[in-house]
């Protein structure tokens, strides 16, 4: 079963586990502070902002056009930014490490 | 026609130009119509700023009737993150199991009432009705309550005619002066006194500060709640067959409110004033002047959205502004959403369908451009 870490602001470090559905949803299912999903998931409210390690990137890809256009705007965005409700839960995510943005 | 259409007006200023003009009395509006420039202006709130004279960034401008603040809404950052984080979880209890059970509770009698009834008026026996004593729950207040708002009728501000109304406007405002002097009087634990109770920077929210974030709640949430209720039973009264699919795919709903949203667009626009000279879609704007971030339109801008006049129950990439962008995005979006998933659901499990019997459109007249942004009557009979 592909197995996340999700680090929070505070450094907390929550290693999660599922094998459908998107990582923001796996975020919410173990209350992983600071993932929302205000919007269930359609890319509209950017509560679910990541920052993907930089050696997990090749793993998650990088975000879509529409997608890299909702983080512009935010203050917290850097390269490896992604909103996780956009990346799928699967083996091709197996082991990265996402940590929320402070 | 559907009666459930809502037409996009302003699809080809916005693809022409990307942006409308439009008077309100005598402080113009520069309308931006499409999706990026409308998220760009919502977060550079250093040249477009919402901490102009209270009332001056709504459309129809409320410079005339208000002088209280609405808060956090009317501040810009960094103060308004400070106000934001005081009041945010208060608004993120919604998302609570028990706050849920109790809204299905209420949706749930408004939905009876309507099934036990002959024929209904949807906006006021309906939307109006639920929407009021759905804000009972955020308020944390007893439910009889809701009926003094019920008595106010579905607008706060605007009334038939007449675009601000200074009476009906004050009606709100004594009422609120006195629930605050209750909640002095005697604190418990609704959202009145949790705000008298907080602090922001070391000091006690004053008295007005407490106001301005009522008349925020009180306001914002009453004719968009009505109009997004109104507009979904229109929607499963045209649309029987999307009934029948959430019934079976109740997992898609999440999907489907935002859809919905996005396709009621409740709120038309929001505006900004103008700190410095700027330009936007190669058109100047002027310092002191306002431009609106027109979340209607851009909900419907076909470079970013595919079939943008269609609803897609389960549109899979919807970045939507139904609930506005950025620092100020809607307080009360997860209540709404709540409300709407709640009803839905609700719908799928107590109604086969819904006959329209009479309807009067509500057209918003902005400028040359004219919204259907809802209904003034809608008859119909549940069954």
């Amino acid at each position: 079963m592909p197995k996340i870490t999700f680090i929070t602001a505070t450094g907390e470090s929550i290693i999660a586990e599922g094998t459908s559905g998107s990582v923001m949803e796996l975020a919410k299912q173990y209350n992983v502070s600071g993932i929302d999903g205000d919007c269930g998931g359609v890319c509209s409210c950017a509560t679910c902002h990541v920052h993907v390690a930089p050696a997990d990137f090749n793993k998650t890809g990088a975000a879509s056009e529409i997608e890299a256009d909702m983080l512009e705007l935010d203050d917290n965005v850097i390269k490896f930014s992604r909103l996780c409700c956009q990346i799928e839960v699967s083996d091709a995510v197996d082991g990265v490490t996402l940590t929320v943005p402070g | 026609m559907k009666v459930s259409k809502l037409p996009d007006p302003f699809k080809s200023a916005r693809e022409d130009k990307g942006y409308g003009e439009m008077d309100d009395q005598n402080d113009p509006v520069t309308m931006l119509l499409r999706l990026k420039d409308v998220r760009k202006s919502a977060h550079k709130y250093q040249t477009f700023t919402s901490e102009a004279k209270p009332g001056r960034i709504v459309v129809p401008s409320e410079v005339a009737i208000r002088d209280v603040r609405q808060i956090p809404f009317e501040v810009d950052p960094p103060m308004h993150r400070d106000y934001r984080t005081l009041v945010e979880d208060w608004f993120r209890r919604p998302n609570a199991p028990d706050y849920q059970a109790k809204l299905s509770v209420l949706v749930e009698e408004v939905v009876a009432l309507a099934l036990s009834a002959d024929k209904i008026e949807v906006i006021n026996e309906f939307s109006l009705r639920l929407q009021s004593r759905a804000l009972t729950l955020l308020l944390n207040v007893p439910l009889e309550i809701s009926k003094t708002w019920i008595d106010w009728g579905t607008h706060v501000f605007r009334s038939e005619g007449e675009a601000l109304d200074g009476n009906k406007a004050a009606i709100l405002y004594d009422y609120i002066d006195k629930e605050i002097d209750k909640a002095i009087a005697n604190p418990g634990e609704d959202m009145y006194s949790v705000l008298l109770a907080s602090e922001i920077n070391g000091r006690k929210l004053t008295k007005e500060e407490v106001k301005g974030v009522m008349i925020l709640t009180f306001a914002g949430g009453r004719d968009t709640v009505i109009n997004a209720l109104t507009n979904t039973i229109a929607y499963f009264s045209d649309h029987p067959e999307s009934l029948i699919r959430l019934r079976r795919e109740p997992e898609i709903i999440d999907k489907t409110v935002e859809e919905l949203i996005r396709y009621f667009s409740p709120l038309t626009h929001m505006g900004r004033v103008v700190t410095e000279d700027t330009v936007v879609c190669e058109h100047a704007v002027k310092a002191d002047t306002r431009v609106s971030l027109c979340w209607a339109s851009a909900n419907r801008d076909a470079a970013v959205f595919e079939r943008p006049n269609e609803v897609i129950l389960d549109r899979k990439m919807n970045p939507h502004v139904g609930f506005g962008f950025s620092h100020h995005n809607c307080l009360g979006a997860t209540h709404a959403r709540q409300i709407l998933k709640t009803l839905i659901r609700t719908l799928t499990e107590k109604v086969s369908s819904i006959e329209i019997l009479e309807s009067e459109d509500n057209i918003e007249e902005l400028g040359h451009f004219k919204r259907k942004v809802g209904f003034h009557k809608l008859v119909a009979v549940f069954s």
